[in-house]
């Protein structure tokens, strides 16, 4: 089944709960509302004729006004693929979890949660992964600012080029 | 006779841990030989490369690539052309396509016989390491020569690759292959159907082929449970339709299907296909540009894409979001060995110590595609 | 022994009348160290570097070659180094077990080389219960390795520790019921009586004398290498699992004791099957000179063992490692059993044939030396197809 085909089974079947449609080349999306995404997950994971039996890719972008969260849908079973989004609010963003649908969900939640701030309700070990425990921040918010120093460890370098220059006067 | 107390045991397994390479850590909660569970903690690798790409521009961002997977290197440089090229409808002549193959396969070659040798190592054979670094020095002599690198080559740009095939290259190249074709038997014949080795690795870590959908397991870890998939044949890209190769799967012939074994082999088998693919690619090349006419301040229409790449380690997702800009808005790599990490606590409950080891060995976990 | 001990108090050396013990402590004493020093260590280190050059063949690399005539001062060197590194014992350790654990390793690794049969004189106690004094006290070692894995208070020393003693214990029974077919044959377990029961040739050694002995020398050569410690049995210090082992804590010289006493003991394997079934020095009687005699009966011993030696070596660079619990399987529910087979059959033998069956052993010897060639043709297979020939890089 080609991609757009898809997001109108599921538009057909969700109504209203699937916000909008985009036809955009090259990967066609449909944005989903937040609270009804697991069911809509399930649906396309249970549904004979989609049988979206693998969450290939999971990812959150920081829009500076929303953040949002890409889940990339694929069927081995019948080989289509399909884009689904959720559009969160920038403070305190949270969405429901689909690791009780795919599996894989588990560490890629954990990851946008690390880098983007995304919380998963439900979700079984909502715990950093990349960065360490005791950072501060997410890393991949457009205004995330590096702390000068981790631990006591500076993170800034003064530029070698600049010394050399220093020196010469 | 009262019934004697146990207690589990902790173990701190890395990251200063000889077989985690300095770059993992499990929390392995053990009844003595036999482990509950093994808690796998990852991140002491992490780089921030996405990060790195927001500010480093398109073109800039392709030498950091090499070190999203430094040991096959040549399938990210890959994958940042294609999301690229995908997003900006470039085409990238002929030539160029035929070259990324053919450094691509060598990598891919590459890449497998350090994972097997790797795994040899972890359970205790020394010789068949040494060996597969013989094999692999050599093909980094060659691509030294192609793109003057030898474990992070930056050899692709987008629109095709930086330099043609040196003069003299493709006959090397040939002459490599004829030399690499027994060693794979000879390799075979020390290590793969020794008996110890097929004990150590048959109905160890099984997957069923359910589980390793639901767990988004790629690659050669995928085709071991016997699915056929492989992103070269199913979703093509490149060249790829022009070579006829055969796409090996596990078939549980030591022991279950989709145990460490059959991951083994299979990565023993792609190897030989790997060698087919280069002989037709050498073989077939044709004239021509190797390098797209793309602009020098690139920049892609606003949007976003996704492509999935046949790297290594499998099926590697390029998702990009792009603002029209010179800048990246947002990239994210989606690597083979960040989900086959996510399944080692569940396979690891009821395994000794020492299989531990061997099930990440087999699983082909490579810790900077992991941690980006 | 007897007749120097008199020597010396007659020579007046000790002064009139000494202690007749006191001399013969002190000249055991003397002599040991001379062993000790003279052979068993320098035997340990150069093993180190035959090892490592064996190794560096099997997996097409050099190996050290810089010190002295081709590396041979390598082991000088290493041995130097260690000794100069830093003895650290970590604070939450238990000190003086920890400290105490190498001088039990060494201490059982010294211990057999008083039964070591060189040559028919070289000998410094024939003892008339050698083998099984052999076999005692060489097990010694799983009680300073278990020491070490305690008391270095680290998970990962304690489990080597424990595999260890696991392993050594349950190896000791198949090894020790290997033995009994020659003692059943020869009717002795002094080392001399044992190699004087077996001809020079190899039709007339205990390896060929029936089927029984042949299996038999094959599991005490398996179980010998599992109790000490070598790959495929490797276990205990396995690197890719348990870090180093029961030595992860140790550093320094300490070290350098469990590593010295691990080669050292390839050289009481070997020596051990030798004596039992390779004919130990048996020599052809060419020379009515007892000195040269001894010679070539001592170049005999060592050549056999240094074969044997040579041959761990090869499997250790050519085999992985076994899990525990496979380990364990081969031990209780294969050697075991088949070692008791070998014993009963042994003795029926006996029975049968009281002064052995001399045809028996030719027909053995000829079936080995197929067996031999058959293995020799696969190696020349495989040695003539991964020859060298390519050379890519662009710089050379």
């Amino acid at each position: 089944m080609e991609a757009l085909q898809i997001l109108e089974r599921v538009k057909n079947r969700f109504g209203d709960r699937v916000l909008e449609i985009s036809e955009k080349k090259p990967d066609p999306f449909a944005v989903i509302d937040p609270n009804a995404i697991v069911e809509v997950g399930r649906f396309m994971n249970e549904d004979p004729e989609l049988a979206m039996d693998c969450l290939s890719n999971e990812s959150g972008v920081d829009y500076k006004d929303r953040v949002e969260v890409v889940y990339h849908l694929f069927s081995y079973q019948h080989r289509h693929g399909a884009v689904l989004k959720v559009k969160l609010p920038r403070d305190n963003p949270s969405v429901a979890t689909l690791e009780g649908v795919w599996k894989s969900a588990n560490w890629m939640e954990r990851e946008i949660f690390d880098l983007l701030g995304v919380n998963f309700e439900g979700h079984s070990d909502m715990r950093r992964i990349l960065m360490p425990e005791d950072w501060i921040g997410h890393p991949l918010r457009k205004d995330f600012v590096e702390p000068p120093e981790y631990h006591g460890i500076s993170t800034v370098r003064e530029s070698p080029i600049v010394r050399l220059d220093t020196k010469k006067k | 006779m009262s019934t004697l107390r146990t207690e589990e045991m902790t173990l701190n397994m890395g990251p200063q841990h000889p077989s985690t390479h300095g770059v993992l850590r499990f929390v392995v909660r053990a009844d003595g030989e036999v482990m509950r569970e093994a808690i796998p903690d990852v991140g002491y690798l992490h780089r921030s490369i996405e990060k790195i790409a927001e500010k480093v521009g398109y073109r800039g961002f392709m030498p950091y690539t090499d070190r999203v997977d430094y040991v096959c290197a040549m399938f990210t440089n890959q994958g940042w052309g294609m999301v690229c090229e995908k997003l900006a409808g470039i085409e990238v002549p002929k030539r160029g396509e035929y070259c990324r193959v053919i450094a691509a396969e060598f990598n891919r070659i590459a890449s497998h016989l350090l994972s097997v040798g790797a795994m040899a190592m972890d359970i205790g054979a020394m010789t068949p390491f040494a060996h597969v670094i013989r094999e692999r020095e050599m093909i980094n002599d060659l691509i030294e020569e192609l793109c003057g690198a030898r474990l992070t080559f930056n050899y692709m740009r987008i629109g095709g690759v930086a330099w043609d095939l040196p003069p003299g290259w493709r006959e090397k190249a040939l002459k490599y292959l004829d030399h690499f074709d027994p060693i794979l038997e000879e390799y075979n014949a020390l290590i793969s159907w020794n008996k110890i080795y097929i004990e150590r690795l048959a109905n160890v870590g099984v997957i069923t082929p359910a589980d390793a959908i639901n767990y988004n397991l790629v690659g050669p870890n995928l085709r071991a449970c016997g699915i056929k998939w492989d992103i070269r044949k199913d979703i093509p890209y490149s060249v790829y339709p022009e070579f006829e190769f055969e796409v090996p799967v596990g078939n549980g012939q030591w022991g279950k299907l989709g145990d460490s074994m059959d991951r083994y082999v299979v990565r023993i088998r792609e190897m030989a296909e790997s060698s087919k693919i280069l002989r037709q690619a050498l073989e077939k090349i044709p004239p021509g540009a190797v390098l797209a006419k793309v602009v020098r301040n690139f920049k892609p229409p606003a949007g976003e894409c996704q492509i999935r790449v046949e790297s290594g380690r499998g099926d590697m997702g390029w998702y990009l979001v792009s603002d029209g800009t010179g800048y990246p808005w947002r990239v994210h790599v989606r690597t083979g060995s960040f989900a086959a990490m996510g399944i080692i606590q569940k396979l690891s409950a009821g395994l000794m110590i020492a299989d531990l080891v061997t099930l990440i060995a087999s699983l082909d976990v490579i810790a900077p595609e992991i941690d980006r | 022994m007897q007749t120097l001990i008199q020597n010396l108090i007659a020579s007046g050396a000790f002064g009139k009348n000494p202690p007749r013990d006191l001399v013969a402590a002190i000249v055991v004493f003397v002599m040991s160290l001379v062993v000790f020093l003279a052979i068993a260590l320098p035997f340990a280190g150069i093993v180190t570097w035959v090892e490592r050059r064996v190794w560096a063949r099997i997996q097409s690399r050099v190996g050290p070659n810089r010190v002295g005539p081709q590396g041979f001062l390598q082991w000088l060197a290493d041995g130097v180094k260690i000794v100069c590194k830093e003895d650290i014992v970590p604070d939450e350790a238990d000190a003086r077990l920890f400290k105490l654990a190498p001088f039990l390793v060494m201490l059982a690794f010294t211990l057999p080389w008083a039964v070591m049969p060189f040559s028919s004189s070289l000998i410094l106690a024939d003892l008339n219960v050698g083998i099984l004094y052999m076999t005692a006290v060489t097990a010694l070692t799983v009680v300073g390795v278990l020491m070490a894995g305690w008391a270095s208070n680290n998970k990962w020393s304690l489990i080597g520790g424990v595999r260890s003693a696991a392993q050594i214990v349950s190896y000791e029974i198949p090894a020790g019921l290997s033995i009994f077919p020659v003692v059943l044959m020869t009717g002795t377990l002094s080392m001399q009586g044992i190699i004087r029961g077996q001809g020079w040739a190899p039709q007339h050694w205990f390896l060929f004398a029936n089927p029984f002995t042949f299996v038999a020398a094959n599991i005490l050569y398996m179980s010998s290498l599992a109790e000490a410690n070598r790959t495929p049995f490797d276990l205990p210090e396995a690197e890719s699992e348990l870090v180093a082992g029961f030595a992860t804590e140790y550093s320094g010289w300490r070290y350098a004791c469990f590593s010295m006493a691990e080669w050292g003991n390839l050289f009481i394997i070997g020596a051990i099957i030798t004596t039992l079934f390779l004919g130990g020095w048996q020599f052809p009687h060419v020379t009515n000179n007892v000195v040269a005699m001894n010679v070539l009966e001592l170049i005999t011993f060592s050549v056999k063992v240094l074969f044997l030696v040579f041959l761990s070596m090869w499997i250790r660079a050519t085999l992985p490692r076994v899990r525990i619990d496979q380990l364990m399987t081969a031990c209780w529910k294969y050697f075991v059993p088949i070692s008791f087979v070998n014993m009963i059959g042994t003795a029926v033998w006996v029975a049968i044939w009281p002064d052995g069956n001399v045809a028996m052993g030719y027909i053995m010897f000829a079936g080995a030396i197929a067996l031999g060639a058959i293995f020799i043709q696969r190696v020349i297979y495989y040695l003539r197809r991964s020859q060298m020939e390519v050379y890519l890089n662009p710089t050379i």
